[in-house]
């Protein structure tokens, strides 16, 4: 296997070929930020919370789907790549209905803990305040739209971990949302296996189990150790 | 020491904002060394904005013509604006009507399909103020010079705004402690 050297952020580094730059980033212990990305499952560069500058390409490039490349010179906190991203995480609030006093996710958050790494205190967006549905048909859990992100990580992990693939993509644009089924309530969905794995990948307060309140959904770390493990282990259930 | 000029208005909000603000409690004390406090819900009982004013917080969205016309006389008169608390910054709670579309869904959901008895809507022209059709955050209509977010921000995030304005410093408006939403 051919190894790769490279620069970040002018720290040499060496990782096999077909790595992406968020793992050699990992590996030399520099962050980068992501949202859409979940360790166990496929990438799919949706938030682009990730971007990085490469040196001599023009454009920036999400890390999470970039592989390495010899030579590369790569910076991850540029004043440029500060602003991007402040603007990607000010878009992603203004676009749906974040009301975090009153979101079970409120305190256990990705996007909110993302919104304070990126130094947002507003939105230089306008809100544009969606009317966007609730299905809570399920008997356990809820899908709250208003605080989907479109991060696709529940039908990632629904689909190449539980393997029942209940969640899709409908729709583009504005009214993009997360599908269950052949666009039925969940409840519905006969495939669904209820194992809550969905719940686990959402980064924000729009998967939830049913009967938590406000600020009540904590993340179970033993639950996402399993996600990111489980496809490795081939272990499909728990 | 000419004292700093010192508003807080309240618009569409709870109050809770204010609530954390007297949480500040001894500090208060201190506070008033520094400040006179020309207009306020809770510590002051002038009714009339005045002018020349050199800091104020203002708590609430606008969601009413009310709320409206206080925000651009408070911009007008204010040096230093301060949009304090979720509900200035990003409308909050109070937003949450924006779903249903204009003031007039609004008041047909709130006082016809979901009143119990005596349904009718409320007319009072000049009493009762008019809804907007929109509830925005404060700085989609006027300029804001300092956002503090939180619901409520705490009574320390709150000190860490305001104690350095005192010494004609500008807060450091980052990290969890001080820019956390909810
Ligand atoms: S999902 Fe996160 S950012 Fe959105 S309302 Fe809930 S706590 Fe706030
Ligand atoms: S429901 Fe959650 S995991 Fe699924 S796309 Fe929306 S934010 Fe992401
Ligand atoms: S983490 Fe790379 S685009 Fe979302």
């Amino acid at each position: 296997m051919s190894v790769k050297t490279l620069t970040i952020n002018d720290q040499p580094i060496a990782i096999e070929e077909g790595k992406t730059i968020l793992d050699a980033a990992k590996e030399a212990g520099i962050p980068i930020p992501t949202l859409c990305h979940l360790e166990g499952v496929s990438d799919v560069g949706a938030c682009r919370l990730c971007l990085v500058e490469v040196k001599g390409i023009n454009k920036l490039l999400p890390a999470c789907v970039t592989q390495v490349a010899e030579g590369m010179e790569i910076s991850t906190n540029t004043p440029k790549l500060q602003e991007y991203r402040r603007m990607a995480v000010e878009l992603i609030f203004a676009e749906g209905n974040h009301v975090c006093s009153v979101c079970v996710a409120n305190n256990n958050c990705e996007l909110q803990d993302v919104a304070v790494e990126v130094g947002m205190d507003h939105s230089r967006f306008v809100y544009r305040f969606p009317d966007r549905g609730v299905d809570v048909s399920h008997s356990q859990f809820g899908i709250d739209h208003n605080r989907c992100i479109l991060c696709t990580r529940c039908v990632r992990v629904c689909d190449e971990v539980e393997g029942a693939h209940v969640w899709d993509v409908a729709q583009r644009g504005a009214a993009c949302y997360i599908v269950s089924g052949m666009n039925q309530p969940w409840g519905e969905v006969e495939a669904c296996t209820s194992c809550g794995k969905c719940v686990d990948a959402c980064p924000t307060g729009a998967i939830f189990r049913k009967g938590t309140t406000t600020a009540e959904k904590a993340g179970d770390r033993e639950k996402l150790e399993f996600l990111v493990t489980a496809r490795e282990q081939g272990q499909w259930t728990r | 020491m000419e004292k700093i000029k010192f508003a807080t208005v309240w618009l569409a909000g709870c109050s809770g904002c204010h609530m954390s603000f007297l949480d500040m409690d001894e500090w208060l004390i201190d506070l008033a060394q520094y400040v006179d406090v020309v207009y306020s819900p809770v510590g002051c009982d002038l009714k009339e904005y005045p002018d020349n004013v050199d800091v104020c917080l203002v708590e609430g969205a606008v969601a009413n013509q009310e709320n409206l016309e206080l925000l651009e006389e408070v911009r007008a008169k204010t040096k230093l604006l301060i949009s304090f608390g979720d509900c200035a910054v990003t409308a909050n709670v109070p937003a949450m009507r924006n779903m249903l579309g204009t003031a007039e869904a609004v008041l047909k959901r709130g006082y016809l399909e979901l009143g119990d008895c005596n349904q009718q809507l409320p007319y009072a022209p000049g009493i009762v103020p008019e809804l907007l059709d929109r509830v925005t955050p404060i700085h989609e209509l006027v300029k804001v010079d300092i956002f503090m977010p939180g619901c409520p921000p705490s009574a320390d995030r709150i000190k860490a705004t305001i104690e350095p304005l005192l010494n004609g410093e500008q807060p450091k408006m980052e990290g969890r402690e001080m820019i956390k939403f909810g």
